[in-house]
């Protein structure tokens, strides 16, 4: 047998972190997107990845159908879900502190854990690649095909987004809310709306980092939590609320991840998120790219 | 064309506003004077929705706005330019002039608009993609001012429009306005520059902790001895003690 090269493995590695930190990235992008119009963290965002890899199991493994179809639904249904979580049990609660709304999003996130485990069972699923099985040789190192699929989405994901919120009227109108509730109200913004768009928005980005993710590290009904709190370690690590550091933060903690896991041990590879974390709120609350000024004026 | 009726308002146990009542007609300028804390700003966002009325009424062209949700107020044609100006910092100022009309469905006219006040006020030129956060105190007034005539309003408010500003910016601003009802737009001004706000309004009321105290035209409330010592700073009477 073939040895693998020290840089073919190191390349291995941080191909596997990119492919990871880019889900973390898209959590992150979730949690800011929310965070950014109503300063709540929302602590389902996990469940949404979760919801996005089941559903499309359910879509193109059980009911297979093509996909292209199965992954639009999947992404559909789950914004739904993001709708209706804020229809029922954000917008009713009027004059509720931010903290009281984080907490009801916990609540919302073992809600929808359960349901997922009433609906799925406990095991994990799998899907098979979106094309091609044969991993592709670079440099020595092995890469699925999977994910390009994920860097793509990844890609087009914050492409989209940020056309949205730089060249749209709803995703300006939603920066001005983040900006200035009361401002935004008085040239005749709907917050309540801007909130709701937030949450589906996040939903829906949940939905396409799931569905994506599936066919390389399967889903199950409990995966949510973890992928939330390294999303919400990388959202930190790049400053709440900032897009670019979402992105950056993510892919880096992916990469430092599969570093730790490769050349350490895989047993302390969930512990370098937290840590970082921990250094991150110690050292530089405000994050990487966060502005230091408004995050002494935020809540949290 | 506006009518506020014994308007309560409250700010949680806070009993803002005891009583107020006020009217402003179309084509006027109307300002509201008193010291801090009387409930100036109370009444702008009693009118602009932000914090309704807890009694009394508020009706605007002949319509019941009471309990209108501010976002649906401006619809009806009265923008509110608030109490520190809060345009949104992180937005580039095109893009904050852009939000001033979010109400407006016609998006050519909105675009012909942001082209009309880009020319009528070069400062805004100048940094027109720049963020609205970095601009100084008087760009950030002309601005705010701007974004709410977007929404092409039948009545501004104007909440202490010369807050902060250099004096020359002062006397800018107060231009602005000036210019602004000769264009027909009726407006209610807020200042603490009292002086300056009786020179430029038809009429005036004068309010103390919640409560409209006295009301006429300028030229009399500027003659009134109580107006000029309170609020004008003429007349004090020293005080010698032994």
């Amino acid at each position: 047998m073939e040895k693998i090269s020290l840089t073919g493995q190191l390349i291995q590695y941080i191909f596997t972190g990119i492919t990871v930190g880019s889900i973390y990235a898209m959590v992150a992008l979730g949690f800011n997107i929310i965070y950014n119009v109503t300063e709540i963290i929302n602590f389902a965002q996990g469940e949404f990845v979760m919801l996005g890899g089941l559903i499309m199991v359910f879509f193109s493994a059980f009911l297979k159908l093509p996909l292209p179809l199965a992954f639009l639904l999947t992404v559909a249904v789950v914004t739904g879900v993001g709708a209706l979580m804020e229809r029922f049990t954000i917008n009713p609660l009027k004059n509720a502190t931010v903290l009281t709304m984080i907490i009801v999003t916990i609540a919302v996130s073992i809600l929808l854990k359960g349901i997922a485990m009433f609906v799925w069972g406990k095991d994990p699923y799998i899907i098979p690649p979106f094309s091609g099985s044969e991993p592709i040789v670079i440099l020595g190192a092995a890469i699925q095909t999977q994910t390009l699929w994920v860097l793509l989405m990844t890609a087009v994901v914050v492409v989209l987004l940020s056309l949205f919120f730089k060249k749209t009227r709803y995703g300006k109108a939603m920066l001005a809310c983040a900006d200035d509730p009361d401002a935004a109200r008085l040239v005749g913004i709907k917050v309540n709306t801007m909130v709701l768009i937030s949450f589906a928005l996040s939903a829906a980005i949940g939905a396409v980092a799931g569905a994506i993710i599936t066919p390389i590290s399967l889903m199950e009904y409990d995966r949510g939590a973890l992928l939330g709190l390294k999303g919400f370690g990388a959202s930190v690590l790049g400053g709440l609320g900032s897009f670019y550091g979402a992105v950056v933060a993510g892919i880096l903690l992916g990469i430092i991840e599969s570093l730790c896991a490769g050349l350490i041990s895989s047993g302390y590879k969930d512990a370098v998120a937290l840590l970082l974390l921990l250094l991150v709120l110690y050292v530089r609350p405000s994050g990487l790219f966060g502005n230091v000024e408004a995050g002494k004026i935020k809540e949290f | 064309m506006l009518t506020l009726k014994s308007v309560h308002t409250f700010y949680g146990n806070i009993h803002a506003l005891k009583g107020v009542s006020l009217h402003v007609n179309q084509g006027e300028i109307v300002t509201l004077i008193g010291a801090n804390g009387a409930g100036k700003t109370t009444v702008l966002k009693t009118i602009s929705g932000l914090t309704p009325a807890k009694r009394g009424s508020v009706a605007f062209e002949g319509r019941d706005i009471t309990r209108m949700a501010a976002e649906e107020i401006v619809r009806s044609g009265i923008s509110h330019v608030p109490e520190g100006r809060k345009v949104f910092g992180t937005l580039s100022l095109r893009d904050n002039i852009e939000m001033g009309g979010f109400i407006r469905g016609n998006k050519r006219e909105v675009r012909a608009d942001m082209l009309h006040f880009r020319e009528k006020f070069p400062i805004l030129a100048d940094r027109w993609h720049q963020m609205a956060g970095t601009l100084s105190g008087g760009e950030q007034q002309v601005l705010a001012i701007t974004r709410a005539l977007m929404a092409r309003p039948k009545l501004l408010i104007l909440d202490e429009p010369s807050m902060g500003l250099a004096p020359l910016l002062v006397m800018e601003t107060f231009k602005i306005i000036k210019t602004l009802r000769e264009e027909g737009t009726t407006i209610l001004l807020i200042e603490q520059n009292a002086r300056a706000a009786l020179h430029i309004a038809d009429r005036g009321y004068v309010l103390e902790t919640g409560k409209i105290v006295l009301q006429g035209k300028c030229q009399m409330l500027l003659e009134h001895e109580e107006v000029k010592r309170a609020y004008l700073g003429k007349g004090y009477r020293e005080v010698w003690e032994d």
